[in-house]
């Protein structure tokens, strides 16, 4: 990076989908222009770089010049030719385009070391990677350390999956060496599948480099040389990115026979997922890559055990494997010391729902619910109150408002009745239903379960219908205490996770928000106004203009008015579909 | 061996014996949908869930390996609960037919249906609804009735190696079936039947013959090769309905489609019963009595060797016989007859 005139444009997932690949376009435009090379071709370099996380001001674009950063956003193809007439051949960087404090805000308070160079590197370039610092760990443990020191190393971290359930990574790592059989296997667990979720694509799409690293580190400690990366074909730049890390590191020596000059071997192959959720679940993720249906088996024998083709096998997620890097690069004792009591380090999560500051943060263990909503999310988008934050997925539980002060750790979210999960943090504002949320997860988790075992198969299915009969205002009374017997009976009974999580939104919300069940059961009435079945449409007469919008939108011919005159809805030919609530521009239908 | 405790019960176990293995040991009952101690264990119906001291939550015993100074708890009011509520929403997607079922009377789930008292269910929704019939002449399959226990397919796997079937879709929609839902067309084995705890397989030829009131049982060999299978003839009026091996016996209740499904040969009208004999040349076969045969077929042979030697005779046996019986027929064609043309058609 000698350049004096560094480009870096944002090229994840979130940043092609505004539009990145257009902006790239049009800088390279810009730059083949004839009178253009001759003044900054040389001096300038133009970067990808994966999500630094802030993906609601996509496409973000850095302009560096001697050093001198400076970030935009919102960036648009044709915004182009201006940044390059005035910014980097100019020297005036365009004022009314740059990030305001605000932008500042949403990084103050997280603190990066599994994205550190997340948004620095472009992810399809070792040299990059190389150049800060990378792959230095995987030197450092070859040459300095004995594979018990860097389990030692990684025990006292304290560092716990990031997967979901968080089991200490060194001792999982201990019980699998205490395990004389051989071969030894390493796994990538890439199936991210909570809705909502995009941690570990950004980590694969940014920074692949950082997992194969980690993973020759555990393969180092565990004395495995055969390593899978199992990764949902569902991300397709993830895996072309991938593919194309492993190419690099494998001619540059750092994958294959004698790693990094030792006398080490380390192979890493890629498995594609074939779409089902449950195949994030550690034994039905070894069923897959056997060739097998992805169905979980019954644990123990776990896989530190008893995993892949039978054999001790090391499953992480990719979060876990991105942290080793700067953990023996730092030492355990660096790492310690970020996070609370019981949970140390940092957690990535996937900030959505009804925040303004969208997008992919890491913050240290123990950080205060509140910090993550009011500072580094910006608060509520559209100014309401905040309900619930729903973290874990479909796995996990809603935080009701009272808890907003709560510390997030491990402990704390298992406390409230939630749980830490990949890591998605959906925020809900008093607009939405928690019965109408519940009833979506189940409609997930249902779908997603394998049929194997009959809590999770039928018992899902089950909740689902009830919860569907109470939003669709037919729930009885009774419905409620139905729903929590039915609830914990799945929770105990069912085989793998999917099925012991899957009734957590029920049971969190009917602790929690008891009483929009109630209204619904009891009333018929939706409070935040989301189950349309429970609804009445009308029409205030004195906003309604009788343009007739509402009657051309209405598929059950239920509105009539004369033109120019206020509109009426006949409430026993509307179907509640709210197609009038949608297109009227006056705010004139309302419901209740 | 292991010494662990099931309720307050010691036992002394091989080690990698199973938690549900010591329990029968012990003679303790343990209720089972998935489980067959031929097949690999497999945890997907839920019922064999104990308790077991230090452990978060209940696991299956089926699964669990029994280890040192284990103490397990296999019947509790929250076992109960549990295992009724699993029964309950395995009934809430059955059709509920026992009136008409084939397999009333002998099907676990109703067994369990009775013993959990469950007459009203409280879940009550969706079934699912299939309406292919599989038209292949042998196997019934009822799938509406099946409860995914996943037995079928493992013995399909594990004991017959053919994989005819697994589990399509996911979820509520799961389902056994053969590749692209066809028609079965496998070798029709039939041990799938053996193994369904409900009526979701059974005999296509068994249909409406009777159930289990009435039927005779009784126990015999196999008629169709040396290997000498043993069955057990499910008889109605002296009218075979039906054919099932014992678990018992030299062929672990395994059999073929021929020992399973052959047997309707034995109430044909127009079976032989007696040996036929063309009395005048060119004449029609008429029945004979075995002494008179085998004086017939005694005196060509006699003639035949006179006037052409032994070699002009040649013998060839069956499959179908027992070793026993093969032996005798080649020791009677080089010792008796005086030729060594004897052969075997299983050679061919």
């Amino acid at each position: 990076m000698s350049k004096e005139i560094l480009i870096h444009v944002c090229m994840d997932t979130g940043g092609i989908a505004a539009g990145s690949l257009d902006v790239v376009d049009a800088f390279n435009a810009e730059f083949a222009k004839t009178d253009i090379p001759a003044r900054i071709e040389k001096r300038c370099s133009l970067h990808k770089v994966g999500c630094r996380g802030f993906c609601a001001r996509d496409v973000l674009v850095d302009i560096t010049i001697k050093g001198e950063k400076t970030t935009y956003q919102y960036i648009k193809p044709d915004m182009v030719p201006r940044l390059v007439e005035e910014h980097i051949i100019g020297d005036t960087p365009v004022e009314e385009w740059m990030v305001d404090e605000t932008y500042d805000d949403f990084y103050k308070l997280q603190k990066k070391v599994v994205l550190a160079n997340n948004g620095k590197i472009d992810p399809e370039n070792i040299d990059e990677y190389l150049d800060v610092g990378g792959y230095a760990s995987i030197t450092k443990a070859l040459k300095e350390m004995t594979a018990t020191e860097v389990i030692e190393t990684v025990k006292a971290s304290g560092l716990r999956g990031r997967g979901g359930a968080g089991f200490p990574t060194g001792l999982k790592w201990e019980l699998c060496v205490k395990n004389k059989e051989n071969p030894k296997y390493i796994i990538c667990n890439a199936d991210e599948g909570d809705p909502g979720a995009f941690m570990d694509r950004s980590v694969i799409e940014g920074n692949p480099h950082s997992l194969i690293e980690g993973m020759s580190i555990g393969a180092y400690a565990i004395s495995s040389n055969v390593g899978y990366v199992y990764i949902r074909a569902e991300y397709p730049l993830a895996v072309e990115r991938l593919a194309k890390a492993l190419d690099q590191a494998r001619e540059h020596g750092f994958l294959g026979k004698g790693i990094h000059g030792s006398d080490f071997d380390f192979e890493i192959k890629v498995k594609l997922g074939a779409g089902a959720f449950v195949c994030g679940e550690e034994t039905a993720l070894i069923a897959s890559i056997e060739g097998e249906r992805g169905m979980p088996r019954a644990k123990p024998p776990y896989p530190a055990d008893k995993g892949l083709w039978g054999k001790p096998t090391i499953i992480n997620n990719v979060e876990t494997w991105a942290n080793l890097p700067p953990i023996i690069k730092n030492g355990a004792e660096w790492y310690a010391a970020i996070g609370s009591e019981n949970s140390k380090g940092t957690k990535v999560f996937a900030l959505t729902g009804k925040i303004r500051n969208t997008g992919l943060i890491e913050v240290p263990m123990g950080i205060p619910l509140r910090d993550i909503i009011f500072d580094i999310g910006g608060g509520i988008e559209g100014g309401g109150l905040l309900k619930a934050v729903q973290t874990g997925g479909p796995s996990g539980g809603c935080i009701p408002q009272e808890h907003i002060d709560m510390r997030v750790d491990y402990d704390n979210l298992a406390k409230v009745g939630s749980m830490m999960g990949s890591g998605g943090m959906v925020v809900l504002d008093e607009s939405d239903c928690m019965v109408n949320i519940t009833r979506f997860f189940l409609e997930f988790t249902q779908a997603e379960s394998c049929g194997k075992c009959t809590p999770c198969r039928i018992g899902t299915k089950r909740l689902l219908e009830i919860l569907t009969r109470i939003t669709e205002g037919e729930g009885k009374k009774g419905d409620i205490e139905l729903l929590l017997d039915l609830a914990n009976d799945v929770k105990d009974t069912s085989l793998c996770g999917l099925g012991m999580s899957a009734p957590n939104p029920v049971l969190s919300t009917i602790r929690y928000f008891r009483h929009e069940y109630e209204a619904h059961i009891n009333h018929k009435r939706c409070p935040a106004k989301v189950c349309r079945k429970l609804l009445t449409f009308f029409v205030r007469e004195d906003l309604c203009t009788g343009c007739g919008m509402c009657v051309r939108a209405c598929p059950a011919g239920a509105v009539s008015g004369k033109k120019k005159k206020p509109h009426r809805i006949d409430t026993s030919a509307c179907i509640k579909c709210g197609a009038c609530y949608d297109v009227c521009k006056f705010k004139a239908v309302l419901k209740e | 061996m292991i010494s662990l405790t099931i309720n307050e019960k010691d036992i002394r176990m091989p080690e990698g014996a199973t938690v549900l293995e010591a329990a029968q040991a012990l003679e303790i009952e343990v209720p089972t949908l998935c489980h067959d101690p031929q097949l690999k264990p497999y945890g997907g119906c839920r019922l064999c869930i104990v308790e077991i001291k230090d452990f978060p939550r209940p696991v299956t015993a089926c699964t669990t390996p029994a280890t040192d100074g284990m103490e397990v708890t296999t019947e509790s009011d929250r076992l109960y609960r549990l295992r009724r509520t699993i029964v309950e929403l395995l009934l809430s997607d059955h059709p509920n037919d026992c009136m008409v079922c084939a397999r009333a009377g002998d099907c676990t789930l109703q067994e369990l249906a009775y013993f959990y008292k469950l007459r009203e269910n409280r879940f009550i929704g969706e079934r699912r609804h299939y309406d292919m019939t599989d038209k292949n002449p042998f196997i019934k399959r009822e799938m509406e009735k099946c409860i995914l226990c996943g037995k079928c397919v493992r013995v399909c796997d594990e004991i017959q190696g053919v994989n005819a079937i697994d589990i399509a879709y996911r979820g509520f929609n799961a389902k056994v079936c053969p590749p692209y839902e066809k028609d079965l067309d496998c070798e029709f084995c039939g041990q799938c039947i053996v193994v369904c705890p409900t009526g979701a397989l059974s005999g296509v030829i068994w249909g409406g013959q009777g159930r289990q009131m009435d039927v005779k049982l009784t126990d015999t060999v196999c008629p169709y090769c040396g290997c000498g299978c043993n069955i057990t003839l499910h008889s109605v009026r002296d009218k075979v309905i039906r054919v099932t091996s014992p678990k018992d016996s030299i062929n672990q209740g395994w059999l073929c489609v021929k020992g399973r499904f052959g047997y309707e040969f034995i109430n044909q009208k127009d079976r032989l019963q007696t040996p036929l004999i063309r009395r005048r040349k060119g004449g029609k076969l008429e029945p004979a009595t075995w002494d008179e045969a085998l004086n017939l077929v005694m005196s060509r042979f006699e003639k035949i060797k006179k006037e052409h030697g032994p070699d002009a005779l040649a013998g060839l046996a069956s499959a179908r016989c027992t070793n026993e019986e093969n032996y005798a027929f080649q020791k009677f064609f080089r010792a008796v007859i005086g030729t060594n043309n004897v052969d075997h058609c299983a050679r061919y």
